[in-house]
């Protein structure tokens, strides 16, 4: 009697740790498709990186960052007045996104904190969701026709629009992680809000905001969608801000889908030197915040 | 007490900036609606059903774009999806720290290339690659009983969108999953593994489904961002506005047909059409963020409930 009921209990466990290896098999390949999933998220990356590197080094050479675009089809020539338009543009936006991003990021953290708030953070976040391509119609309709035309101010306006609640919702969370006794020390020093504000808690919070901005920077420096109808291209050298100019990223475009090797071959170039430009942005964004 | 002029001044400043918030919202709805109305008048909204698009004769219908942006973002979610809720769960559950830094600076290096690069990557080697090696797997097999498999394929097309659209979505929807993840309670996953659960069975029932409707927020977030991509769309899916048969043939979205005509537009009415497929693409966009933020915000609010 006994020995049937061990019989029976053997064959219980050996089917029970069948079935726990069988557990454990699918455990360990489901979690290598989690490696899998990642390696093939960054095999694109490598690619890119490769080919950018591979393709855009032999069109680097001094005449890139020094000459004018040549007519179509012809050999030599450069980007200068793209990557001098690439830092106007980024400059005429930084001019105007980083204090009204930054102010609108103090009024969230140190006035919103009510319903007001709450609501003009949720817009925040919606701004941030809105293509690209929406704000260059938005600045065409205000900004080109009542100017007259394309222009640099134009393309910095619309880059300023994307760079606004990028600036505001990064100052907002930099902001809000100083820590509270820090404003209540000020202002029981006496210290007017404002001061307490300006001077101790922005501050406080510098590193964060600077990241924030870099990574701001960092990402307007690429956009081409809304440049193409408001700074819209120009082939030459700019003599004033209120007419047309060249960017990088809009150069870039026109010659990757031109039919001529060479300005194809400067493409991979023109994108290799933005690549390095977000790039540099994005590392020494990482720098500012490292703790010492 | 005396009156602080400075505070009251600064605060009003501060009110003024938060409010310019508003501002520009509201003046980028307005601006859409004026711009369109124009369009919205002639041709109602028929417009959204009409497959026809000829500037020549102004004739213009927006489904042939519409129906682009549809297909091209949706296949982009089906294939991001797996891989980055992957990528999430092999950086928090499975990756060791050091690693992990590693990779998650790879990925945010993915979300940092500029559009146009991946559009130039697109157009010169993704293209090639789904032409030679890709799209003949599908149209061999899938594309001899359905047409919408069939080919043939030339490297650009709304496969190839869709594809680059996912690479470009991949990064957004991994790192909102990570943070989701990340605030599930280690008590879960004690629990679970304490009952005798496998490291994957404590993975799909303590984690993925403690923080499902975040990965959906994530999903939907992700799905903004394909929608209203532009440039690198632009360069890989043919251009082409007609409503394609196959999914290998290349079309038109909403956003590529605003980036080319745009500036081509020779009349009010053409240009008053192309705005109103931006407003059309905004409100779409505008309505996907709000949900996915309610999705995301209502997950938040329920892990810090049950602490």
């Amino acid at each position: 009697m006994e020995s049937v009921l061990e019989s029976v209990k053997k064959q219980k466990t050996n089917k029970l740790n069948a079935k726990l290896g069988r557990r454990r098999a699918f455990s360990s390949f489901m979690v290598s498709l989690t490696i899998l999933s990642m390696l093939l998220a960054l095999t694109p990356l490598f690619s890119i990186l490769g080919y950018v590197l591979v393709k855009g080094i032999p069109a680097l050479n001094f005449a890139f960052f020094t000459e004018l675009p040549a007519p179509p089809g012809e050999a030599g020539g450069g980007m200068a007045n793209g990557i001098v338009g690439t830092f106007t543009l980024i400059g005429l936006a930084s001019l105007i996104g980083v204090p009204v991003g930054l102010m609108a990021g103090v009024f969230l953290s140190e006035y919103g904190r009510n319903r007001f708030g709450k609501f003009v953070s949720f817009l925040t976040d919606i701004m941030l969701g809105v293509p690209s391509i929406v704000v260059g119609i938005v600045v065409y309709a205000l900004v080109v026709l009542w100017l007259g035309g394309f222009s640099a101010y134009a393309g910095g306006i619309a880059l300023a629009f994307i760079m606004i609640p990028a600036v505001t919702r990064t100052t907002e969370e930099m902001l809000k992680l100083v820590p509270n006794h820090i404003r209540e020390a000020g202002l029981a020093l006496g210290i007017p809000k404002w001061r307490v504000i300006m001077l101790i808690i922005l501050p406080t919070a510098l590193r964060g905001i600077i990241t924030g901005i870099m990574l701001a920077v960092a990402r307007v420096s690429g956009e081409t969608a809304p440049l193409l109808f408001t700074a819209f291209g120009n082939m030459y050298w700019n003599k004033s801000l209120n007419e047309p100019i060249a960017s990088m990223p809009v150069l870039v475009f026109n010659y990757a889908i031109s039919p001529y090797a060479e300005w194809q071959a400067q493409a991979w170039a023109g994108a290799l030197t933005l690549i390095l430009i977000v790039l540099v942005l994005n590392v020494s964004a990482r720098l500012v915040t490292r703790k010492r | 007490m005396k009156k602080r002029y400075g505070d009251q001044l600064f605060k009003a400043i501060a009110y003024i900036f938060g409010c310019s918030i508003i501002a520009m919202l509201g003046l980028m709805v307005w601006e859409m609606f004026r711009g369109s109305s124009f369009a919205l008048d002639k041709y109602g909204l028929g417009f959204l059903f009409s497959s026809s698009w000829d500037p020549v004769t102004e004739e213009f219908g927006a489904w042939p774009f519409i129906y682009g942006t549809i297909v091209s973002s949706l296949l982009a979610l089906v294939i991001a999806t797996p891989i980055s809720i992957g990528i999430a769960v092999f950086l928090v559950e499975v990756a060791p720290k050091w690693f992990r830094d590693v990779v998650g600076f790879l990925i945010e290096l993915l979300a940092a290339i500029p559009s146009i690069v991946y559009g130039l990557w697109g157009i010169f080697v993704l293209g090639p690659i789904i032409r030679e090696y890709i799209a003949p797997v599908f149209i061999n097999t899938l594309g001899k009983f359905i047409p919408f498999f069939a080919g043939p394929s030339f490297g650009v097309g709304i496969f190839t969108a869709g594809v680059i659209l996912a690479i470009m979505i991949i990064p957004t929807i991994a790192s909102i999953s990570r943070e989701v993840i990340m605030v599930v309670p280690d008590a879960q996953r004690e629990a679970a593994l304490a009952l005798g659960a496998t490291k994957w069975e404590m993975i799909r029932t303590a984690v993925l489904t403690y923080s499902r409707s975040g990965i959906l927020g994530a999903m939907i977030i992700g799905l903004g961002r394909a929608i209203g991509e532009t440039m690198s769309v632009t360069m890989v899916i043919g251009n082409r506005p007609e409503v394609p048969d196959s999914i290998f043939d290349p079309a038109y979205t909403m956003a590529s047909v605003i980036a080319n005509e745009f500036n081509e537009a020779s009349s009010d009415i053409y240009l008053s059409t192309l705005i109103e497929i931006g407003f059309l693409l905004f409100a779409v966009t505008l309505l996907v963020n709000i949900f996915a933020r309610f999705l995301v915000w209502t997950t938040s609010r329920g892990i810090q409930e049950a602490k």
